[in-house]
């Protein structure tokens, strides 16, 4: 098993090594020939194709449809590291969570300069419409998936909070299935901690934010539609939670109530998990121009009758210029150190930051303050002297919509290429629950750039999937030295 | 259940029940064909008429060669009841309904897919369709055994049944009038010429030959009519459509055996009732083709009676029951997303 890595890899500490956790399994790995594991590969694959587990494409004529890019090995994660990474995004979404409801009525982030107040007012994710509201527990940001890098001195960093509509947990889920039916034999006798209570929980979590008069609450899952990217997520999630997934040509709202057309008539819907953007929810309210939503949604629910998850305007608490401010945020309302690390980061409406970033484009990485998927960064390193200039005037015409970061050396993983293991660069997207509690699903999903070398793991762009284990060490091997093992 | 999923569920199933009857029409005029000599190899332009697309078939290829139709019929997507278009239709309301139907019908649904676009994008040789037709067949099949044994019988089941139901009442209501044009242009001329093979051909492909045996053993003419038109127990018979569509309306509706509350309800009910009384002396002396002609003008009727009173739903809906339901214009925005929903 010749397995070469630079830089910090997840499962080998050194050539040949495994880390303390990954002992066991890398001595399954070994007894386990190589034709057998593409085979599982392989079987795998099959398995995916004919579970129709896809998702969509934007901008490719062929069969937008695309099978879900898995990966036999699995990135495993010490319990003991986890239990501090789940602790950091209990407090992180906690108190982005307070400054979302804070923003919208108080204020007193701003009043108290800890923000600036034009940053927050300008973000275009900042909706006028929400101001002096505070939605059912006043919970705003009910499922979150956080993105997690490690870099190469084995630091943990946040690299974005997403706490719009962030997708991916039904690939987790339908990931942990396929593994444990393709490479049963190596699953077998593992610690892995289980993650098949997610829809349960996003249950409770829904139904724990339904109006308070609603006796009992009916919520349903909002799709744009089959074309949507996330589509199969939307299919899936409703299918767990054994709601509706419907879309907005499925509901109406009369006399500030939403109802759904069902074969025997209106029937009320209480909490509406939607996953659509806020500009298309309400052509009355946002966007006038868009069908996927809802006429008067936003009425309905501005007079508490209907809950919707997550709550419009949340956006504000994961634009990429708030992000810098997340760990005064953390200080701000919890009065706790923050746990996770934040990426250093530039933003470009301050002059000085900007000068420092347009003089080192070369050296840092830029991301448009408002998009996600990977869509609009300029990876400064790796891009070409024109593609640089383009950004120069990018920046300078619209700097509050820039921000940039160092280039973070993210850690590997053994990955399957050309039947052979190779290290490829991962990230980690857990997803937080918040409702009367938070919950964090154990790992999340470990999404694997392909390409050798290149750090871009979004599945719209060629990366990967893997399942993502968070194991207790049960062999008494003493786990703290996984510490000082990178 | 929401409208527009029922509506979804009940489209699955009569597209897929087309595509199984497309399948059946084109095996058995190939069996048959084998058998003829060079006269007669050109049995195909027949085959169109039943499926009803005589018209684009004309305009796409216009020379009814056997390998034209079986093109058409099979592969070519622009046929919106070819094989290959029935399937993607119902893979893709099977997509747009996935938490409503059970994992195995998806994966069977996805799996049947995946055949016939592998099989047209192959250009799987159409010389040798058997293959094809039965793995079309089996692939169906499942799909209903997998529906009957997974998806609990609700509401949902109901309109799936329904739909299947429906598509096949219709589907054998024609390949019956086509065949019995062929064998017998004149409803006079009854009695007067048996040709075996094309009768037998005929209850071959509703796979009804060895139950008409059971029932009626020798081949006659009015017989076999009798058997796919007014049979209460054979499977494919236009009247056991009728009895078991009925009887999934009524567990829809909660009506009371005899009465209506719907239109659908009504006009289903007259006709049901119609062939519970019909013997096949009265369809004979009606003539065969005015007989199916008007049998087809009603079921459609009912289709669109359906979707009147389940999939069109507007703000005077209440939850207090069909009875109130509230009827707004012409069916507009409910069409299942795949379109075409041609009868």
């Amino acid at each position: 098993m010749d397995y070469l890595h630079r830089g910090y890899d997840e499962m080998f500490s050194s050539e040949g090594n495994p880390r303390a956790i990954c002992q066991d399994f890398v001595e399954r790995l070994r007894q386990t020939p190589e034709d057998e594991l593409r085979t599982r590969q392989q079987a795998a694959e099959l398995g995916l194709r004919n579970m129709g587990i896809t998702f969509n494409v934007y901008g490719h004529e062929d069969g937008t449809e695309k099978v879900w890019p898995f990966d036999l090995l699995p990135r495993i994660i010490d319990s003991n590291e986890w239990a501090q990474i789940e602790s950091g995004l209990r407090q992180r979404i906690h108190a982005l969570n307070l400054f979302v409801d804070d923003v919208y009525n108080d204020q007193r982030i701003l009043k108290a300069g800890v923000v600036p107040a034009d940053m927050v007012l300008s973000a275009p994710t900042y909706r006028p419409q929400m101001v002096d509201f505070s939605p059912s527990q006043s919970v705003w940001c009910h499922i979150s998936g956080v993105d997690l890098v490690r870099d190469q001195d084995g630091t943990i960093y946040v690299l974005e909070d997403n706490l719009r509509c962030p997708s991916g947990v039904s690939y987790v889920l339908e990931n942990r299935e396929v593994m444990k039916r393709a490479f049963a034999r190596i699953f077998e006798g593992m610690s892995v901690t289980p993650i098949e209570q997610y829809p349960e929980y996003l249950l409770d979590t829904l139904l724990d934010c339904a109006p308070p008069q609603a006796g009992e609450p009916t919520a349903v899952v909002l799709t744009p539609g089959i074309y949507n990217s996330a589509y199969f997520e939307h299919t899936f999630l409703a299918q767990q939670m054994g709601v509706e997934l419907v879309q907005g040509s499925d509901l109406l709202v009369d006399n500030g109530y939403v109802y759904m057309k069902t074969t025997r008539g209106l029937r009320r819907v209480d909490v509406i998990y939607r996953r659509i953007d806020d500009d298309f929810l309400d052509p009355e309210c946002f966007n006038p121009e868009s069908c996927l939503g809802v006429s008067g949604l936003v009425d309905a629910y501005r007079r508490g009758n209907v809950t919707l998850a997550n709550a419009p305007g949340t956006g504000i608490a994961d634009d990429k210029a708030i992000y810098s401010y997340v760990p005064a945020i953390i200080k701000y309302y919890l009065d706790e150190e923050p746990i996770l690390a934040n990426v250093p980061t530039h933003i470009c409406s301050d002059e000085k930051q900007r000068e420092h970033v347009l003089a080192n484009l070369d050296k840092l990485v830029v991301k448009p303050t408002n998009e996600s998927g990977g869509y609009g960064i300029l990876m400064g390193p790796q891009a070409t002297p024109a593609e640089r200039e383009a950004y120069v005037d990018l920046i300078q015409s619209n700097p509050r919509n820039y921000i940039a970061q160092p280039m973070l050396q993210l850690s590997t993983v053994p990955t399957l290429v050309d039947d052979t293991m190779q290290a490829r660069h991962v990230d980690l997207r857990p997803f937080v629950l918040c409702g009367k509690d938070i919950y964090v699903m154990p790992g999340g999903l470990t999404r694997v750039a392909l390409v050798e070398g290149s750090m871009v793991v979004n599945s719209s762009q060629g990366g990967g999937s893997k399942d993502t284990w968070v194991l207790r060490d049960t062999n008494g091997h003493a786990s703290p030295e996984f510490n000082d093992a990178g | 259940m929401l409208s527009r999923v029922a509506e979804s569920v009940y489209w699955i199933s009569r597209y897929v029940e087309r595509a199984e009857n497309v399948a059946r029409f084109i095996d058995v005029n190939y069996n048959l064909t084998l058998g003829e000599g060079a006269a007669l190899q050109e049995q195909w332009a027949p085959l169109v008429s039943t499926t009803g697309d005589s018209k684009l078939f004309a305009e796409l290829y216009g020379d009814s060669n056997r390998e034209n139709v079986l093109q058409f019929l099979a592969y070519d997507d622009r046929n919106p009841n070819s094989i290959l278009s029935c399937i993607k239709y119902a893979r893709e309301n099977a997509r747009s309904i996935r938490e409503t139907i059970t994992a195995p019908m998806w994966q069977q649904i996805n799996e049947f897919y995946l055949l016939v676009t592998s099989a047209a994008r192959e250009g799987k040789s159409l010389a040798e369709p058997n293959e094809f037709c039965d793995a079309v067949k089996i692939a169906s099949h499942t799909l209903l055994g997998l529906t009957y044994a997974t998806m609990s019988h609700g509401e949902a089941w109901h309109f799936a049944r329904m739909g299947r139901l429906m598509e096949r009442a219709d589907k054998t209501s024609r390949i019956v009038d086509v065949q019995y044009f062929i064998l017998l242009p004149s409803a006079e001329d009854v009695g007067t010429s048996l040709d075996v093979v094309r009768w037998s051909a005929l209850l071959r492909s509703a796979s009804a030959l060895a139950m008409y045996r059971r029932v009626h053993g020798r081949i006659t003419p009015e017989e076999v009519a009798e058997f796919l038109v007014l049979d209460r127990d054979f499977p494919r018979s236009m009247h056991f459509c009728l009895i078991r569509a009925q009887d999934s309306l009524r567990s829809i509706t909660d009506s009371q055996a005899g009465t209506f509350n719907c239109p659908s309800e009504k006009l289903m009910g007259r006709l049901r009732t119609e062939l519970d009384y019909t013997s096949i002396d009265d369809v004979i002396h009606q003539g065969m083709h005015e007989y199916i002609d008007a049998f087809q003008t009603r079921l459609n009727q009912i289709g669109d009676a359906i979707h009147q009173d389940f999939f069109t739903v507007s703000k005077e809906s209440t939850e207090a029951g069909r009875a109130q339901l509230k009827k707004t214009g012409p069916s507009s925005s409910t069409q299942p997303p795949s379109g075409a929903r041609t009868a």
